[in-house]
């Protein structure tokens, strides 16, 4: 069992059998070679393993081979290769049968044992490999691991020193700032200090200088003075005067003259700008209502709200203006009149300018088409309904190549189609021909036969009166009366059967020629109808008619059918005929009445609407709400 | 004697069409205003170089006359035919001079040796000397009248007023030092004077016709910097020193107006300056910031910045760019004739208008050194309110020209160096401006120019003063001076004796 399991362990690759083989071969005992050579022997196809063979069994030991054998089988649990002895002192015989069976299981595990050693060594290999792959996992993840880990010391590291420094940093800061404490009460010291001694030292200075100016002055310096040849004579030609009370109190009064001429200058200054603000301030309101009047009429019309107050305030002081010496005469009142006047024109025009905002804002917010103005929904209905155009453009142009390659095609079709009727035809013909001469031989076979028969009447005539060959004249005659109505029904038979080919074949090529726009052409019938309907009442708008008459052909989808609607409902909304997507069900005649009452009514109201500010369905549905009860 | 030098550069100011286009730049929008005179082409003709010393020349205010000094002498020459027509020795260099308002009298200082000397233009034999002794001397001036003379003392003592006309004399005690400390109103009947007594600022406001105090007020400022009247003379606009941005207006009877203070803890005002029209006040200040007070609230209706970056494509900026000087020379021949031999070593320059996001040079400033080059340093309103120029330090290559009328950017001019100052044509819009170079730089609303001044060697321009009808220029060099005309054609031919005999 051991020895079995050494064999089978290293027996893992092929390479590896050989050199087991060698290994067990110098370690083996002879009888231990015999279990090699069993083993060997399962592998069949090497030469060597022949010759182990060969060598394990010769001539003599066979005796010995086979009981070896046996008791190796036997303690594998195989049969025994012997056949059951009966008596214990008669020599066993070998069973053959025992051996090809155990032969035979020995060939089938070796066969089970070789595909379990082949899915053992692909695993092996796996697995080698998977090892290979874990293991070098690992060691790119020890390496990272290291380096991380290096990493992490070198930022503690950092970290370390950076906290060093911060407290360094901290340290220093507070340092400085406790130095910066301390410069500064220096500072202030010093400063006192400065201000202290300059005080004292000017005080010393002061004293120094009174002393000089004492010792200076005092000395009589004969030489502080003043060599002159001729006094001159005063700049103004006066006389200089004494120093009295007087003329200290005209000293002053000139100053004050001077203070109050300067401060009447500047009093005139801002009295100029003040007029030439009033003067800008009453041109503005004076154009300001100007602008504002003719605006008046209308919200006056309107009845709207405060504005109308304050427009007969602003007349007011239209009227007030006239005066117009008043503001330069009283200040306080006139010009709070001025002020309040521009303030309330102000508020009417920022009122005004807001509401045109809103206007301008509405507009562009609902889209209501003013009739000078282009909103944006006009714009963008514009728009859309070209792209629309656009749109159906070009399916008309795919259609229309849709329709000429199909055309190509049919014309193929045509080709084949013709030829067919062609192969109908001379088949017709040959039928016709044969008909035909048919008829013919039948003709000449009948003229032959007149012919005789006249030839034997003539005969008979001549021999014979001619009342004895009456009846077979007549019934000559009769005969051919009714050959000659079987020909001829004949001849409507074919003619009729020929007809009837013909309309096939047309039909088939009408058919053929539409088949590619058969469903458009069936649509275009279908729709044809549903759309007349509704307006089999004449009351219904002609423009829309036309417009689906005219889109017919280019529109085939019933989608489009309804953006033409719609189209056309647009149009007509921008004629401010007013159609609803109810006009276009049928409606009754007395609604429809109310109708065209309410669209008219709302033409004058659109046109105020631009005003109001209001969209025309607004206005509308509004009115129609009113006209319906 | 004086010699008309045609200008080697004539340059027209208008964009006409006989003008290479590389020498004016114009704007793309022209306002209403005309540059130059109607329809004709002003042409630029500088005068010949004459002495000068201190940078003191200065045109008379009636516009008759130049004064100018060349060490202890003082030159007065006609303005139109630059003959001399005076010409006083003083007793030392002299170190300021100043026209009386009526054109009379010059004052000439000679602050080392505490002397005045006054000289009388009608009768020349006239002389006046004031010493000061002991007392020294650190400032005198004209009072308005042109009578008297004001003579502020070594330490500010004190203000001693001479008068021409009588022995009298007025002293004025406590005058403070400071940036700008007097101020007279432009009637000249009032002065205003800041003070400094028992440590506090104080104004007093005197009647210029008899030296009575009319109002006397202290101020609330920690060290008051300088004082300015409006040119109506009844507001008078009292600023902080830099330490403080402070900005207090007074009434001419010692009201106060109102008081402005666009920030705190930092430095504050740098310069302060009045619309012609008493309309605006301008306050430049170390942020790089102009804000524009109104006359009626005195609150703030703008604020200026100054960017480095010029980001609006509206605004037009026009770039100093250097040219080559052989190219311009061919292209330079207008005047054809006489305008022909020159320097032809010195580097002249054009301007370029830059496309829309300009960055300007600007300057770092020096952090841990006094007055440091921020700030707008330098403001002025164009004559006719419209525009405001401004220079801001930390920018120093750039002017700002601001419309007043829209209150925003209107034009921003980048020269190669540093501006050392602008002055507006007293007539017109019109800006001129040096920067110590051999060029003088116009600007209107209608263009730019640059402009090299003729004659040998480097003639530096550092500093300039436009006569009173805006016809002629003074540029001022370290040792020279000289006139730069910007008339008609017809107008140059009385402006120049002979004026092609130099070439």
């Amino acid at each position: 069992m051991g020895e079995w399991m050494t064999v089978t362990d290293p027996d893992l690759s092929s390479e590896n059998k050989n050199i087991c083989q060698y290994t067990s071969e110098t370690k083996m005992s002879p009888s231990s070679l015999y279990s090699q050579q069993v083993l060997c022997s399962s592998i069949p196809l090497s030469k060597n393993v022949h010759s182990f063979f060969s060598a394990f069994c010769t001539e003599e030991n066979i005796e010995q081979s086979i009981s070896y054998l046996d008791q190796e089988l036997t303690t594998f649990g195989f049969p025994s290769l012997y056949e059951e002895s009966k008596g214990k002192d008669t020599k066993r015989e070998l069973n053959i049968v025992a051996v090809l069976n155990c032969m035979n299981e020995l060939l089938v595990l070796q066969r089970k044992n070789l595909l379990a050693q082949e899915n053992v060594e692909t695993q092996n290999l796996k697995l080698g490999s998977d090892m290979d792959h874990l293991q070098n996992c690992y060691a790119k993840l020890k390496e990272q691991l290291e380096t991380s880990r290096r990493e992490m010391i070198g930022l503690q590291e950092r970290d370390r020193q950076l906290q060093c420094k911060n407290r360094n940093l901290h340290q220093l800061l507070k340092n400085e700032k406790d130095e910066v404490q301390k410069l500064q009460n220096i500072i202030a010291s010093r400063a006192t200090q400065y201000n202290h001694d300059m005080k004292r030292k000017e005080r010393e200075y002061n004293k120094l200088k009174e002393r000089l100016h004492q010792l200076v002055m005092n000395k009589k310096d004969k030489k502080i003075a003043m060599e002159v040849l001729n006094y001159v004579g005063r700049a103004d030609g006066k006389r200089g005067s004494w120093r009295t009370g007087k003329t200290e109190a005209r000293n002053e009064d000139e100053m004050y003259k001077i203070l109050l001429n300067d401060y009447e200058y500047r009093q005139k200054q801002i009295l100029m700008e003040n007029a030439e603000l009033k003067k800008v301030l009453q041109q503005m309101k004076k154009e300001m209502i100007s602008l504002l009047s003719p605006q008046k009429q209308k919200p006056r019309e309107r009845a709207d709200d405060s504005t109308g107050t304050v427009i007969s305030d602003a007349e007011e002081d239209a009227g007030e203006l006239s005066r117009e010496s008043m503001w330069d005469l009283s200040c306080e009142t006139v010009r709070e009149q001025l002020t309040n006047s521009i303030r309330k024109q102000w508020r009417i025009l920022k009122s005004h300018v807001e509401k045109l905002d809103n206007q301008v804002s509405k507009v562009h917010l609902e889209g209501f088409n003013d009739e000078d103005v282009i909103s944006r929904q006009d714009h963008e209905q514009e728009t859309e309904k070209l792209e629309l155009e656009i749109q159906q453009c070009k399916e008309m142009i795919k259609t229309q190549q849709q329709l000429l390659q199909q055309q190509l095609a049919t014309a193929c079709d045509d080709d084949t189609t013709s030829l067919l009727r062609d192969c109908y035809l001379l088949e017709e013909k040959e039928r016709l021909k044969e008909e035909w001469s048919l008829f013919k031989e039948q003709k000449k076979n009948f003229e032959k036969e007149r012919r005789s028969f006249t030839e034997a009447a003539i005969r008979l005539g001549l021999e014979k009166t001619i009342s004895i060959h009456y009846p077979l004249w007549v019934g000559f005659l009769l005969r051919k009366a009714f050959e000659e109505e079987r020909a001829s029904w004949l001849k409507q038979q074919f003619l009729n059967m020929t007809t009837f080919d013909h309309q096939n074949s047309e039909n088939m090529k009408l058919f053929s020629a539409f088949s590619g726009s058969s469903d458009r052409d069936s649509l275009t019938v279908h729709s044809r109808p549903r759309q007349k309907k509704p307006h089999g009442v004449s009351n219904g708008s002609p423009v829309r008619t036309s417009k689906l008459t005219k889109s017919l052909p280019a529109s085939p989808s019933t989608s489009d059918f309804c953006q033409t609607r719609s189209c056309a409902s647009e149009h007509s909304s921008i004629n401010v005929l007013n159609i609803t997507p109810e006009e276009t069900k049928p409606n009754p005649v007395g609604r429809e009445g109310t109708n065209q009452k309410w669209s008219r009514a709302s033409r004058p109201a659109s046109q105020e609407g631009c005003y109001s500010g209001r969209s025309s369905t607004c206005t509308n549905s509004h009115v129609e709400k009113d006209d319906l009860p | 004697m004086p010699r008309g030098t045609r200008a080697l550069i004539g340059c027209a100011m208008l964009p006409s069409s006989s003008l290479p286009a590389a020498e004016v730049a114009v704007a793309p929008v022209v306002p209403a205003l005309t540059f130059a005179g109607p329809g004709s082409a002003a042409a630029m003709n500088f005068s010949e170089v004459f002495k000068l010393s201190s940078l003191l020349c200065k045109f008379s205010p009636d516009g008759k006359y130049l004064a100018s000094c060349v060490q202890y002498r003082l030159v007065i020459r006609d303005v139109n035919t630059l003959q001399i027509l005076q010409l006083y020795t003083c007793l030392d260099q002299i170190q300021h001079i100043e026209w009386s308002a009526d054109s009379l009298f010059i004052l000439c200082a000679m602050y080392k040796r505490g002397l005045v000397q006054v000289w009388s233009l009608e009768q020349p034999e006239w002389h006046c000397r004031i010493d000061e002794g002991s007392a020294g001397l650190v400032a005198s001036c004209w009072s308005p009248d042109g009578r008297h003379i004001l003579n502020t003392t070594e330490f500010h003592l004190r203000i001693t007023v001479w008068s021409l006309c009588t022995k009298s004399v007025s002293y004025i005690k406590y005058p403070k030092a400071c940036q700008q400390g007097i101020t007279f109103t432009r009637d000249g009947r009032y002065m205003a004077l800041a003070e400094r007594r028992d440590c506090k600022d104080h104004v007093s406001v005197f009647v210029c016709s008899d030296w009575q105090l009319l109002r006397h007020f202290d101020t609330e400022t920690q060290d008051l910097a300088g004082i300015e009247w409006a040119p109506n003379g009844c507001v008078l606009a009292v600023w902080d020193t830099c330490l403080e941005y402070k900005v207090l207006l007074y009434s001419l009877d010692g009201r106060l107006l109102s008081a402005y203070c666009a920030y705190e803890w930092s430095l504050g005002v740098k310069s302060v300056a009045w619309s012609p029209s008493s309309q605006f006040l301008a306050v430049g200040s170390y942020d790089g910031k102009v804000r524009i007070l109104n006359h009626v609230t005195w609150k703030m209706i703008t604020e200026f910045g100054h960017p480095a970056t010029v980001n609006n494509p509206k605004i037009v900026v026009y770039k100093e760019a250097e040219k080559n000087p052989r190219l311009a020379l061919g292209r330079l021949a207008f005047p054809p004739p006489r305008a022909a031999a020159g320097p032809a070593s010195t580097t002249e320059s054009k301007y370029e208008i830059a496309s829309a996001p300009v960055s300007l040079q600007t300057l770092k400033p020096i952090a841990d050194r006094a007055n440091p080059k921020i700030g707008i340093g330098a403001l002025a309103f164009s004559p006719d309110n419209y525009f405001l120029a401004t220079r801001n330090d930390s920018v120093p290559n750039a002017v700002w020209i601001w419309d007043v009328q829209k209150l925003r950017l209107f034009v921003v001019l980048e020269q190669l160096s540093p501006v050392r100052s602008f002055q507006w044509d007293p007539q017109q819009p019109r800006l001129a401006i040096c920067t110590g170079g051999g060029k003088v730089y116009l600007w209107s609303p209608a263009g730019c120019v640059s402009v090299q001044v003729p004659g040998e060697g480097d003639f530096q321009v550092l500093s300039l003063c436009w006569h009173f009808s805006g016809d002629s220029l003074a540029l001022l060099s370290k040792d020279h001076f000289c006139l730069c005309f910007l008339e008609t054609e017809e107008r140059v031919g009385t402006a120049f004796g002979r004026p092609g005999d130099h070439t």
